[in-house]
């Protein structure tokens, strides 16, 4: 199709207007301010001294640990995923019904999500007097309000809402694959777990890559809402994240370098990612011919 | 003998998988159902049994919570919020996808790579610059400020699915119509709008309940009380001493229902936008 040469500028104008401003121009001030101290309102240029700063902070260091620690989740999360997909793939009854309830806490806010999930797992919360309920009150704990429990249990409500988006990126996927492969699989004498490893995980081989890379994404930089409605990164700081360190110093410490500093850090880790997911899509090939 | 045999196997192993899918969606419905009874719950009801069915249903918690807490006017901030970025940044984005799916020029591919990248960087690590600019520019705790960055929040999956949508759009319908002596903006407006219903609708629902449910925005550029919406409203909720649990959790489900709503209206549209929009 002829079109004048400036007329795809003038679509993209607006789009490019927009991502420079809330992308562009805040990339370029976050290097500056996280390279600079400002004392009694002036900011002054101290090299490094921020990034050497965080290094020594143990706040800091545990906030890393602790995003590091649920990378856990994301195994789990895939794995849980991945069964629960083909299970209803194997059209169990009522499969439709299945796969609405269990994206359900995909859609909903964390804010409503957590803030329910912090009252069940109070000490005198639901699942505690379950517990007791069924006679099993030894095994009631201060789940939000210990040290060694909270992460955990911060981490069993991450994977509780990323779960549903995986089952349907998974089922979706299968149901595109030709019923051929699998009847002739069966003709073949494969049982089920031959099934499984040599048709199924084959053929869902990009989707499985593709929602691992999100969920990395998504436990390193995403997990803000989580921590500051259940806990707000205690107790102590058993559930400080690197997303919460950046709100509290930039917000409530009032410290923009030092949370300008982190904020440059996560932008690399993340951009790592982001190269990867590059890559994957590039292989499922968006052609951009026209 | 062996295919009873065989039968009784399989149905068992039917029955194994049933169960555990059924597991884990009353582990996926728990949170839902505990909200729901403790809503209609007296206080007095939800101390003495927290699981159970409200033994005497009551709607005051629902009252309560409309009353308290501003809850209208945080309702109508995040109304104003969602309806106004998500309409602006569809109409940018499908400009956008237009000169992307079907014009040529140098560098289109980069720029789009670039654009898809900006989708997965977490908005934490523009906070803190945006906002420096925006108490320079006054536009802290106010609609515009906060639309602004939604909008460019919304714009590199909005851009990507758009882009996606036209160009499934036959070559064959838009070279007619320029025949037709219909120009490219015609193009746009007559032919390619028009078509692009699924994948508006798709995108209406994916992007409202993205920032109906923002927080981290919310919570630093709408700080004023008469500004906040209603996932600040809830998340400054625990923090409270004294907390009446039953008016809190009717309060979540007069928040979330909007989300179910739209979620149920759009759903045929939404699943599949969601996976076209990530792998195609």
């Amino acid at each position: 199709m002829q079109y004048r040469k400036h007329e795809p500028w003038l679509y993209l104008a607006p789009a490019l207007v927009m991502l420079l401003a809330v992308f562009g121009y805040p990339f370029v001030r976050l290097v500056i301010l996280s390279l600079q101290r400002t004392q009694a309102g002036v900011p002054a240029f101290v090299g490094l001294t921020n990034y050497q700063l965080l290094f020594r902070d143990d706040v800091f260091l545990q906030a890393v640990r602790n995003n590091l620690k649920l990378l856990l989740t994301v195994p789990v999360t895939v794995g849980l995923a991945l069964v629960l997909a083909v299970f209803l793939f194997e059209r169990i009854m009522g499969w439709r019904l299945y796969r609405m309830t269990l994206f359900l806490p995909y859609l909903l806010p964390i804010t409503a999500v957590g803030l329910v999930f912090s009252y069940i797992f109070q000490l005198s919360g639901v699942l505690n007097d379950l517990l007791e309920a069924i006679g099993a009150g030894v095994l009631a704990q201060d789940w939000l309000g210990s040290t060694t429990l909270a992460l955990p249990t911060v981490m069993f409500v991450i994977i509780w809402k990323e779960v549903g988006f995986g089952v349907v990126l998974f089922l979706a996927r299968l149901m595109s694959v030709e019923e051929e492969l699998f009847d002739a699989a069966r003709v073949d004498g494969a049982n089920w777990w031959q099934l499984q490893r040599h048709v199924t995980i084959p053929q869902l081989a990009t989707v499985i890559e593709f929602f691992t890379v999100i969920s990395i994404i998504t436990v390193l930089s995403w997990v803000f809402g989580y921590v500051f409605v259940m806990t707000g990164g205690g107790p102590g700081n058993a559930t400080m994240v690197t997303e919460l360190y950046v709100y509290l110093m930039g917000f409530r410490y009032n410290q923009m370098n030092m949370a300008s500093a982190v904020s440059v850090l996560l932008l690399l880790v993340t951009g790592v990612f982001i190269f990867l997911e590059l890559r994957l899509r590039e292989r499922s090939d968006l052609g951009l011919t026209s | 003998m062996r295919s009873a045999r065989r039968r009784a196997q399989a149905l068992s192993g039917s029955l194994l998988r049933q169960l555990v899918v059924i597991f884990f969606t009353v582990l996926a419905l728990f949170p839902l159902y505990f909200m729901l009874v403790s809503s209609l719950k007296s206080k007095a009801d939800y101390l003495e049994n927290k699981f159970n069915l409200p033994p005497h249903p009551i709607i005051d918690n629902f009252l309560t919570a409309f009353a308290g807490e501003k809850f209208l006017i945080r309702f109508a901030n995040s109304t104003i919020l969602t309806v106004g970025s998500v309409a602006l940044s569809l109409l940018i984005a499908c400009l956008a996808a237009y000169a992307f799916a079907r014009m040529q020029f140098p560098g289109k591919r980069t720029l789009f790579n670039l654009m898809l990248s900006l989708m997965v960087i977490p908005p934490v690590v523009m906070v803190v610059p945006l906002f420096v600019t925006m108490v320079r520019l006054g536009l802290v705790n106010t609609y515009q400020g906060a639309i602004l960055i939604y909008i460019g929040l919304l714009l590199p999956f909005s851009v990507y699915m758009m882009t996606n949508f036209f160009q499934t759009i036959p070559r064959e319908i838009v070279e007619a119509a320029r025949i037709d002596g219909c120009s490219s903006f015609g193009v746009f407006t007559r032919i390619l709008m028009p078509l692009s219903a699924p994948a508006v609708i798709t995108l209406t629902v994916v992007n409202s309940l993205w920032v109906w449910n923002e927080l981290l925005i919310a919570l630093i550029f709408l700080q004023r009380d008469e500004m906040k919406t209603l996932m600040v409203g809830i998340a400054s909720m625990r923090s409270r001493i004294y907390v009446d649990i039953p008016a809190t959790m009717a309060g979540l489900l007069v928040a979330t229902i909007p989300i179910v709503v739209l979620y149920l209206f759009g759903q045929r549209y939404f699943i599949r936008g969601l996976i076209g929009g990530a792998v195609k």
